[in-house]
């Protein structure tokens, strides 16, 4: 079976902001490197995760995959279509077929429209049924996300609910013009805890009803774990790891990847976990480290690391690493 | 019709009641209003209420101190200082209408679009308004009126020329921080059109601190108005009006007859205070912090 969402070499560069003079007089443009260079493939039906610290380039993937802004370089096909070059109905049509959830429910929905406004006028843009039909859609929907009665938030503004009734608002309005591909921009990061399960519980039933593939999101690697079938580490705009759930969890062989591993909490006073604790911070993706872009963090970093970009290694048939590590074990077999 | 105009009335007398539960800014607004609707409805009224006829001559004794007669005096024609201020608010407040209508007409549809559209359009626009704003706004306004000539809707245009940049800033300054949310994302997802994007997610939002602007825009307004009045391009002396009482009340001043000055600019700083009370409480009450 041919992948559902195909992407090859993507890149996202934005350029930095320089103040007037500054332009003036320096020719050079600074970038920052948001994404730069990755590929992966997802299935039909899978829940694909993306997994960073902020400033990995995760949330620019996802943006580029629905289309909210142009990557600079690199392909995306969807079903068999090349998602960066539609023409307009091609691309109305692909709207349809792929939404966001976003991670802000606050700032995802406009203060000045009322919750069923918000998810009718998906509607309206599409010309799906006339009028009674779309406010009965709505009505639908609202009560499938758990907003019930319906009635009672039909006429609500965003500021008279709290935030899991928000971000139900939210995921209310993707899914009411059943797309096949979500994606979820950390979709339960600012919701409160308490009713984070709730949220994903809500998900993944939705996903069961439309047969959805996902694209999850997410910094919190429980919640990826509870999640997600495949996962992608990514660091600095590259993909560090790639594999099934299982096996980036239980084998991670990325240095970074073993170290996030580390640093999941476990319930229980006596285990006490070695940390691997990276060095130093996180550094600017305007100059990203040359080589592997982990090195100057990494405790395992040899003279290989800071010269040559690792490409990816294949571990088993599902599961790939960026590391030099297993390139050379590869290479002495 | 009828019944739904009462009902409209009817909504409205709760909100207005509600003010002044909503604290300094509530009451901020209530006693603005409440300025601005006594001089409004004077001026309205004036025709009835207004004991003489405000450009006859010689119906007092010439330069007489305020009086039970004369309550504010008369001036150097004989003319009473009371019907003159009832009378003289019409031509301002006409001004200060058109004037804040031009403003907000022109300046928030440019704000919005310009904005919207980013790169070099919004660069060039912000360049043209930085520099009319760059102006001393009465000096353009003279400027201006000076080369238009006299009428009500001339001097309107030449103050509106001088206002547009402040809502074109407001605007814009809404619209940047707007545009990047994720509701407008969201919209661009959902599949919206620029159009619909502007019209229905970012203008809602902006309204408010428009609103908030041309109140006290109003104020300036008035006082660009009556500034232009003093300085002799307002319109001709047979119209009652404060800015003129304002230039013989400054001849008049040094032969001790300050009524004819006084009361006047005294009306006109009390209704440019009435605008501005309601445009800084309506912007405190707006403020998205408080709303939640």
């Amino acid at each position: 079976m041919p992948p559902f969402v195909e992407v090859n070499n993507l890149t996202k560069h934005f350029p930095v902001q320089k103040g007037f003079l500054e332009a003036m007089f320096s020719g050079k443009r600074d970038f920052v490197r948001a994404v730069d260079g990755i590929s992966f493939s997802i299935k039909k039906g899978e829940t694909f995760g993306l997994v960073g610290e902020s400033g990995s380039g995760k949330t620019t993937t996802g943006r580029i995959l629905v289309r909210l802004i142009e990557p600079t370089s690199g392909e995306i096909e969807f079903d068999g279509q090349p998602v960066t070059r539609m023409n307009a109905e091609e691309a109305q049509t692909f709207r349809r077929r792929a939404q966001i959830v976003f991670q802000d429910p606050a700032a995802a929905l406009n203060p000045r429209m009322t919750v069923g406004n918000a998810i009718k006028h998906a509607l309206d843009i599409h010309g799906i049924g006339s009028d009674i039909e779309r406010r009965e859609e709505v009505l639908r929907m609202l009560k499938r996300v758990g907003l019930t009665p319906p009635d009672n938030f039909h006429n609500k503004y965003p500021h008279q609910l709290s935030g899991g009734q928000r971000q139900r608002v939210v995921i209310g309005r993707a899914m009411i013009l059943k797309p096949q591909f979500v994606v979820a921009d950390e979709p339960v990061a600012m919701v409160d805890v308490s009713i984070r399960a709730q949220i994903l519980d809500l998900m993944v039933s939705l996903k069961q009803e439309f047969g959805l593939t996902y694209v999850f999101i997410t910094h919190d690697l429980a919640t990826a774990n509870y999640f997600c079938d495949r996962i992608a580490i990514m660091y600095l705009g590259k993909i560090a790891e790639i594999g099934l759930r299982g096996e980036v969890f239980k084998s991670p062989k990325h240095p970074y990847t073993v170290a996030l591993m580390s640093a999941i909490p476990v319930p229980d006073p006596k285990h006490k976990p070695e940390r691997l604790i990276p060095r130093g911070a996180i550094p600017s993706p305007i100059t990203p480290p040359s080589g592997c872009r982990f090195h100057p963090r990494c405790p395992k970093a040899f003279n290989r690391c800071p010269n040559e970009d690792p490409g990816m290694t294949r571990i088993t048939s599902t599961h790939e690493v960026a590391c030099h590590l297993f390139d050379e074990t590869k290479a002495g077999q | 019709m009828q019944t739904e105009r009462g009902r409209i009335i009817v909504q409205l007398i709760p909100q207005f009641v509600r003010l002044s539960k909503r604290g300094m800014a509530g009451w901020t607004v209530l006693i603005g209003s409440v300025i601005v609707v006594a001089v409004v409805g004077m001026t309205l009224l004036a025709p009835w209420i207004a004991p003489h006829n405000p450009i006859a001559i010689n119906v007092g004794p010439i330069m007489a101190a305020p009086s039970s007669e004369f309550p504010l005096g008369t001036n150097h024609l004989g003319q009473d200082m009371l019907s003159r201020v009832i009378w003289g608010g019409s031509m301002v407040l006409q001004v200060a209408l058109i004037s804040v209508a031009m403003c907000v007409a022109v300046g928030v549809p440019i704000g919005l679009l310009a904005s919207y559209a980013g790169g070099n359009t919004d660069k060039g626009t912000s360049l043209v308004m930085d520099s009319i704003y760059a102006f001393p706004g009465l000096v353009l306004a003279i400027a201006i009126a000076a080369m238009l000539g006299r009428g009500v809707l001339n001097m309107s245009l030449a103050i509106a020329v001088v206002y547009v940049p402040s809502y074109y800033r407001i605007v814009r300054s809404q619209v940047l921080t707007i545009k990047e949310l994720s509701y407008v994302e969201a919209a661009r997802a959902l599949g919206a059109k620029s159009r619909s994007i502007i019209l229905r997610y970012v203008m809602p939002n902006v309204v408010p601190s428009v609103v908030s602007v041309a109140t006290i825009n109003f104020a300036d307004a008035i006082l660009t108005a009556a500034g232009l009045t003093f300085v002799g391009l307002g319109l001709s002396v047979a119209v009652p009006d404060w800015g003129w009482d304002l230039t013989y009340g400054r001849q008049l001043l040094p032969a001790g007859a300050w009524w004819v000055i006084a009361f006047p600019g005294l009306m006109i700083v009390l209704l440019a205070l009435g605008f501005t009370l309601i445009g800084e409480g309506l912007s405190e009450l707006w403020s998205p912090r408080l709303e939640q």
